[in-house]
């Protein structure tokens, strides 16, 4: 029997009710309460003789006044708990238990807004009443992000009723394999997972390869430190995960389907879960499903905390049950991949862009990005930056636009604006590279930043100020691959560990010039002389800060200065003749015995007996000490 | 005690029988093991590789691999302070050494004596709007500050001494 998704729609249309309260229950909001936010409203709603229901299904079919639910990550996390009060569509923020009486009071039973939960502009203070108002959401262009934040992420229903497996349904009865293999090819879509290959050519390739056996592999490891978008897709909108890997299956004649989750995702991989169950019982996963005799399933797998089960041949030895170390390509995963079979691996945030595809046509994604990367693309803008969350832009967006304009602008440690603080972008996590003010205006694309040593990765950008110290940047990400590193290449393995001590040397002060000149021949032999993508771009980062911040480099070798005074051995201190006033306080607590000088008289420090401790500066009390 | 022990082997030939003793399930059936005893003891290793009729040496091999494998028991609260990217600039370090210093730990032994904390570092938990980030056990905690992680820390062992 063919499953009527317009008949649910409706009926799931009939049943809700029109006033609706959503609070965001992704991981950041509920580490900011949210549950507790929801159980006031519960509460108070009630107090109010209001009557609301959470689960539209369950409790009581009879419509209510009113139905609180909940939704995935809105990406704007810093700013949670959040809370949209629907039809109006007013948008609270950083709501508190303690304020859910006077939503009900004010908003629920007067109609009128509570000024004080709104957004406020920080470059103009302006409250702002809902999305369309805030910077932050106007300027983006958000396409996979769109349902998420809004609709139940725990209801396949609501999914449906959005138009969910319309595009799953139409690809199962009315198309080919290559019918839908060409449509994605025409859209132009491109693998979200970091190498940006052309998703179409990947599924005809693993088309072509005959067996009884094929599988589809979501990979929802989301390595990238500091990237929380499939994350966010997961939590918010799993379904369109599913019905993306639904058509792939459908496009490549695929028989079972893995997601590869990490685990640090608890809550994603409950959702997966359970929508998975959710998508069996009314028959769009399993056997014949919408009446052909296609059928398909999907299991979910938990990554054990390795980052390199990223890539995809680790991935594959990993849910195989081994350790997950990748092995040389050919055979592709399209020839012979998981269990040996023909595998097709694609990321989150690719499969979610397929039934959007599906739905509204291959020559509507193309239009929306640029020339040479179709569609919109999600980052993860972090950092020293006003506004941090998930952006979706289009391909083609400027760094300018996303920093200054949605992201509000860079920051100082406090989170202070810092009009002039811009100092560079970190651009494709730990593989990529350090952007600088000269590159804000590229506009952004799989290949455009390939020119300047960047990757557009998975999406992460992270912002920094002046007072980061760029040294230690690229010592960040080098430790990290470093720690990462499976071992089986003796470059990867051992280069990286070569290259992190060089880093620390520089970063002591123990460095000379012949140590900068190892430092990048290394940097090229590792990235040439390493099997997989974890070994070929771990130098990047180091990389690229030398080609642009070769002289904060040069300071730490020869001056022996770190200009952003972060590398505590490098920053001597030194006392301002003009500030001392000879207290003795800080000669009396060195612990060296390093400074001298007669009470009453300026103070010295010599240098060569002083180890940098920092004791004299917190000391001084007339800020005489720098 | 030998009761136990033994009420724990019950559960693991459990989780492996729910996997069908199924070598290529190695990786869900260790997860599942860890949560019986909180890490992965010599024996129940062992004991694993013969259920799953796999080389002990196979087992071994995943179970040092992946690092959310423990062969030493961990504390009563695991400590995860974020160290990814968003963390890191948003100063997570300063945070880490603070309950490092607060609970007496060190670089090579980061499990209290009285087996009541474990700190380790982690790389993004995803919710980095709120860097920089530490979970105690399953609660995430955002915005932290040297002051507030050693806050959590003495609430917990405020509620453990009044147990
Ligand atoms: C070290 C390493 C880590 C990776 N981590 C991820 C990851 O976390 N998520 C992901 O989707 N792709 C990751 N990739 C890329 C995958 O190998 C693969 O290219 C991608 O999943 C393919 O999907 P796509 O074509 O949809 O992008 C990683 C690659 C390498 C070399
Ligand atoms: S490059 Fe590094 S991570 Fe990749 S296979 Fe070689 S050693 Fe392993
Ligand atoms: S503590 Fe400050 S003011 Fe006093 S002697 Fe030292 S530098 Fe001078
Ligand atoms: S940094 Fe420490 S050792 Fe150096 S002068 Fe100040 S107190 Fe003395
Ligand atoms: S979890 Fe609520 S906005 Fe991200
Ligand atoms: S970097 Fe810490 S939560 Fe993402």
């Amino acid at each position: 029997m063919t499953l009527d998704l317009k008949k649910i729609a409706e009926s799931y249309k009939a049943k809700i009710e029109e006033r609706r309260v959503i609070v965001c229950a992704g991981t950041a909001c509920v580490a900011n309460g949210a549950l507790k936010v929801i159980d006031a409203l519960k509460k108070e709603i009630e107090k109010a003789g209001i009557s609301v229901r959470v689960d539209v299904h369950e409790e009581n079919k009879n419509k209510k006044d009113l139905y609180l639910s909940k939704s995935g990550c809105h990406g704007f996390c810093q700013q949670g708990p959040l809370v949209t009060i629907m039809p109006e569509n007013i948008f609270y923020v950083k709501v508190k238990p303690e304020d859910a009486a006077e939503i009900v009071e004010t908003t629920l039973k007067n109609h009128q807004v509570v000024d004080r939960l709104l957004f406020v502009e920080p470059s103009d203070g302006k409250h702002a009443k809902n999305h369309n108002e805030i910077t932050f959401y106007k300027r983006q262009n958000r396409v996979s992000l769109k349902e998420s934040g809004h609709i139940c992420p725990e209801d396949i229903e609501e999914y449906i009723s959005e138009g969910g497996y319309e595009g799953a349904k139409k690809a199962l009865t009315s198309m080919t394999s290559d019918e839908v293999c060409k449509l994605m090819l025409d859209s132009g879509l491109r693998g979200r997972g970091g190498a940006g290959f052309p998703t179409g050519k990947k599924w005809q390739f693993t088309l072509v390869n005959k067996s009884d056996v094929k599988y589809v592999v979501c990979n929802a490891d989301e390595g990238d430190p500091g990237a929380f978008m499939d994350r966010s897709v997961m939590e918010g909108n799993p379904h369109s995960v599913l019905e993306g890997m639904l058509i792939a299956a459908k496009a490549i004649e695929g028989t079972k389907g893995y997601i590869y989750c990490r685990a640090e995702y608890p809550l994603a991989v409950k959702r997966v879960k359970k929508a998975i169950e959710d998508a069996r019982s009314l028959g769009v996963l399993g056997k014949n499903i919408f009446g052909t005799d296609f059928s398909f399933d999907i299991e979910v797998m938990e990554g054990a905390g390795a980052f390199v089960c990223g890539e995809e041949t680790a991935l594959i030895h990993s849910i195989e049950g081994q350790r997950g170390m990748p092995t040389p390509k050919p055979p592709f995963p399209a020839k012979s991949g998981l269990f040996g079979k023909p595998t097709v691996i694609n990321n989150v945030e690719t499969l979610a862009c397929v039934p959007l595809i599906m739905r509204n046509g291959a020559e509507w994604f193309k239009k929306l990005g640029s020339a040479s990367s179709a569609g919109t693309k999600t980052f993860a803008l972090t950092g020293h930056v006003a506004n941090t969350g998930l952006v979706e832009v289009p391909f083609g967006t400027t760094l300018r636009e996303i920093i200054f304009n949605i992201g509000g602008g860079v920051t100082d440690d406090q989170g202070k604006p810092m009009p002039d603080g811009f100092k560079a972008v970190q651009i494709g996590g730990p593989s990529g590279a350090c952007l600088t003010p000269e590159h804000l205006d590229i506009p952004i694309d799989f290949d455009s930043v390939k020119a300047y040593g960047a990757i557009v990765g998975s999406g992460g950008l992270v912002v920094m100020n002046k007072n980061t110290c760029m040294v230690s940047v690229a010592r960040f990400f080098m430790r990290f691959t470093q720690s990462e590193s499976c071992g089986k290449c003796v470059l990867c393995r051992e280069g990286t560990k070569q290259m992190l001590a060089m880093l620390d040397d520089i970063m002591n002060g123990d460095a000379n010039e012949e140590t900068l000149v190892k430092l990048e021949e290394l940097a090229h032999a590792v990235s040439q002389g390493s099997l997989c993508g974890l070994g070929k771009t771990a130098p990047n980062p180091v990389l690229s800060t030398l080609k642009y911040f070769r002289d904060e480099y040069e300071a730490h070798v020869f001056n022996k200065k770190c200009p952003a005074k972060q590398c505590k051995a490098l920053c001597a201190p030194e006392i301002d003749p003009a500030k001392c006033k000879g207290c003795t306080l800080c000669a009396k607590k060195c612990p060296v015995g390093a400074i001298e000088g007669a009470p009453g008289k300026v103070h010295k420090i010599d240098p060569e007996k002083c180890i940098k401790c920092g004791v004299c500066k917190e000391t001084c009390k007339f800020g005489a000490v720098i | 005690m030998t009761g136990q022990t033994d009420a724990k082997l019950e559960q693991v030939c459990k989780i492996i029988e729910k996997h069908h003793s199924d070598g290529s399930k190695l990786i869900p059936i260790l997860q599942e093991i860890q949560e019986v005893y909180r890490y992965l003891p010599e024996e129940v290793i062992d004991f694993t590789a013969r259920k799953l009729k796999i080389p002990a040496a196979q087992v071994y091999g995943v179970a040092t691999f992946y690092s959310h494998f423990a062969l030493t028991p961990k504390g009563k609260y695991l400590v995860k302070v974020c160290n990814g990217t968003a963390c890191h600039v948003k100063k997570s370090i300063p945070v880490l050494n603070a309950i490092v210093e607060k609970l007496k730990l060190s670089e090579g032994k980061m499990t209290t004596d009285d087996m009541l904390f474990t700190v380790e570092t982690v790389s993004c938990l995803g919710a980095c709007g709120l860097a920089p980030v530490m979970v105690i056990n399953e609660d995430v905690h955002g915005m932290m500050t040297p002051t507030k992680a050693v806050a959590e820390i003495d609430k917990i062992l405020a509620e453990e001494a009044a147990k």
